[in-house]
């Protein structure tokens, strides 16, 4: 084992994410999942805003203030954008699935395009949540 | 598996069904189904929580107590607790190395998952059914 016999010389380690120089691909592949496991901590926010729903009338007020706080709609816009980007990422993870765009060139213009549409889609929610809220 | 008494089932009888054999997929096409109905369902959630922002406990209700509605919202939270535990799943086993810990962590996400799902169902149902 290692601390059995001396290491003669250090052994080579395989290179971790800073070596590499950031691309597209691997930043989107990165973001699909950290957006997934923030999803997943809104479905904690979701359930409660459902369970609210049908509960007490004043303990729904007490979630609405909460979400209606500037922590609460920060929180909001965040997961809107968690959303879309997961969503059309995912869309795109289904058409590799389906064998489409897998040319460099068309990995690169659909996340171009996934990107641009998640930015466009959370403003447009922005938008009309403000106008509705 | 008493595969040490003597048995008159063959051998390929004994290890059909073991392992990944013919269910390795599942995972992954479980994932995939729930993605596919999360595309509209989840627009279409997203539009009418947009479109209740502000909105007092009896409108609310009011949409989600609908037959089609409350239909709906109850596939969305089913397909949604289901793809988010499977996709959690594959993040735990990717970078949790230490064997009792990567356990504990998939037994306390798929527990969660499991509650949070029915909770949110049965509070649907309740403004389905609770008049």
């Amino acid at each position: 084992m290692a601390d059995a016999t001396p290491a003669q010389r250090p052994r080579p380690l395989s290179p971790h994410l800073q070596i590499y120089k950031p691309q597209i691909t691997s930043i989107m592949s990165i973001l699909h999942r950290a957006t997934g496991i923030a999803l997943s901590v809104g479905l904690i926010v979701l359930a409660w805003w459902i369970a609210a729903a049908a509960g007490e009338a004043p303990y729904f007020d007490f979630v609405s203030a909460v979400l209606g706080s500037w922590i609460g709609v920060i929180a909001l816009a965040g997961w809107s954008f968690c959303f879309f980007y997961h969503l059309l990422n995912g869309i795109r993870h289904l058409l590799w699935d389906a064998g489409w765009g897998f040319e460099l060139p068309q990995v690169y213009a659909s996340g171009r395009a996934v990107f641009v549409g998640a930015v466009v889609l959370t403003l447009a929610a922005i938008v009309i949540g403000a106008t509705v809220w | 598996m008493s595969s040490k008494t003597k048995s008159l089932r063959t051998p390929l009888g004994r290890v059909r069904g073991l392992g990944a054999a013919k269910e390795g997929v599942q995972h992954w096409w479980a994932q995939r189904l729930t993605a596919l109905a999360i595309i509209p369902l989840g627009l279409w959630f997203v539009g009418g929580v947009l479109a209740h922002l502000g909105a007092d406990q009896a409108s609310v209700q009011a949409w989600l107590a609908g037959p089609c509605t409350g239909t709906l919202a109850i596939l969305l939270l089913v397909a949604l607790f289901y793809h988010s535990s499977l996709g959690l799943q594959v993040v735990v086993e990717d970078y949790c190395h230490t064997e009792w810990l990567k356990i504990a962590s998939l037994v306390v996400i798929k527990f969660a998952a499991f509650f949070l799902a029915t909770l949110s169902i049965i509070s649907v149902l309740k403004m389905m059914f609770g008049g």
